[in-house]
């Protein structure tokens, strides 16, 4: 069994389509119980980061994140709220990657919405996947580079587009939505 | 680098889709989901569907047909066509569509764009605004075209942005079935004008209109219906036509 944690983030439902093509059984839960014995747990959003920051805090939800043992894959907001600290909402989130996620310059448009391919990848998540492959992105605050970077993406900045440390990992683009090869990465990741 | 999004538009009128021919790979055209899966097989960057159903019981054919949509395709779409409340957005935000578009009921009622920022995101917000060319000067039409109003284009686009929209997707009415090509000066005005993505519409006739479309303005997709539906131009062979071209795009 997938969880899906369910919180005040948007896009819950796409996820769970893409486990359902792909013949995986999930359930969209906030229940500390079910998330722990899931086989892996999959932290996905769109939204805001203080307000979702505030919405896992009193469901206790924070504290469970920080003790799944299973592999996790935060998507998009999952992927910044797992970080240190974002500059949305001057919000401090889990602390799971040593990164700070910061508003990109408005240098060039912003979001930053659309298929875009990596200048680097490397780790199991992206087996069968190439550094030209697009994956498809929609956000305006980015996570910077650190240790713990598997995936880079170049946009006005050159930014962690997935993230890995131990059993925890994400990714800024939407595995999702970004058709065959975005099926692929959630493939490897289901089948780690 | 980022991608030059193409994006088919799909008319859909009481669960159906409006136009349309039948590709090799499927039997039915005025299915949505087969339409729409034949897209994204074909290489679609994204979806729009249009609804441009009158009916009452719009909203609830309207849900259900996106939650099959987003039951069955792996790429972005947008849902649009009298999306006029709070309550439209979250019913199809909720079945799976990743962002609205919203015209007519923006110009009528702009605080719905905060609105729809505030609860699910900029990113969800496609303000689309269709305009032309009127007495020197790019105006905003709204009912599908029909009705004049007093707001000059290219102030309507920067309010949108402070508002909270998260893309602007601008048709124009002098280019709209033309097959005569974007409307490269207003669409180019306006991407200078705001710094969130454009998306152009209208007058897409050849693959040498996309080309010039991304070589001579900041347009970050091209969007088209009828060539798409009547296979006139088949969505590889454009890709194939930009990439030689040496325009960024997505090659699946």
């Amino acid at each position: 069994m997938i969880a899906i944690i369910k919180y005040n983030a948007g896009n819950i439902r796409s996820v769970q389509n893409a486990l359902n093509r792909l013949g995986y059984n999930s359930i969209i839960t906030d229940n500390k119980e079910e998330i722990l014995a899931a086989d892996k747990v999959i932290f996905p959003g769109v939204g805001e980061a203080s307000s979702a920051m505030k919405y896992l805090r009193d469901k206790g939800l924070d504290d469970v994140i920080l003790s799944i043992k299973k592999p996790m894959l935060g998507i998009c907001l999952g992927l910044q709220l797992m970080c240190d600290y974002s500059e949305e909402g001057d919000t401090k989130c889990l602390g799971i990657f040593n990164a700070q996620v910061k508003k990109f310059p408005p240098n060039e448009k912003v979001p930053h919405i659309g298929w875009n391919s990596f200048s680097d990848i490397k780790g199991e998540l992206f087996q069968d996947i190439k550094t030209d492959n697009d994956m498809y992105y929609v956000h305006s605050y980015y996570a910077e580079k650190n240790s713990q970077t598997v995936a880079t993406c170049d946009y006005i900045k050159s930014f962690a587009s997935a993230m890995q440390k131990n059993n925890f990992y994400a990714t800024q683009f939407h595995p999702e939505k970004s058709a065959e090869v975005g099926t692929q990465l959630l493939k490897n990741f289901l089948e780690l | 680098m980022l991608k030059k999004r193409i994006i088919p538009c799909l008319d859909i009128k009481d669960g159906r889709t409006v136009k349309g021919i039948n590709f090799v790979d499927i039997t039915d055209a005025g299915d949505p989901i087969e339409l729409a899966k034949s897209y994204v097989k074909q290489g679609a960057d994204e979806l729009v569907f249009l609804d441009i159903t009158a009916t009452i019981e719009k909203r609830k054919t309207l849900v259900e047909l996106v939650t099959h949509i987003a039951e069955e395709i792996n790429i972005p779409f947008t849902v649009g066509g009298g999306i006029n409340t709070i309550e439209d957005v979250s019913a199809v935000i909720k079945a799976g569509a990743d962002k609205v578009s919203v015209n007519s009921s923006a110009v009528k009622n702009p605080k719905l764009i905060t609105e729809i920022a505030n609860e699910f995101g900029s990113q969800c917000v496609v303000v689309a605004i269709d305009t032309k060319y009127v007495d020197g000067e790019w105006m905003v039409f709204v009912h599908g075209g029909r009705t004049a109003t007093p707001l000059k284009t290219l102030d309507w686009v920067k309010k949108v942005e402070v508002l909270g929209a998260g893309e602007i997707l601008l048709t124009s009415m002098n280019n709209d079935g033309t097959k005569a090509g974007f409307a490269l000066d207003i669409t180019e005005q306006v991407s200078k004008a705001v710094n969130i993505p454009v998306i152009a519409s209208g007058g897409a006739g050849t693959k040498g209109h996309f080309k010039t479309l991304f070589e001579s303005t900041d347009a970050s997709a091209g969007l088209a219906a009828s060539i798409f539906h009547y296979g006139e131009i088949p969505i590889p062979e454009l890709k194939q036509y930009l990439q030689n071209e040496n325009i960024a795009i997505r090659w699946t």
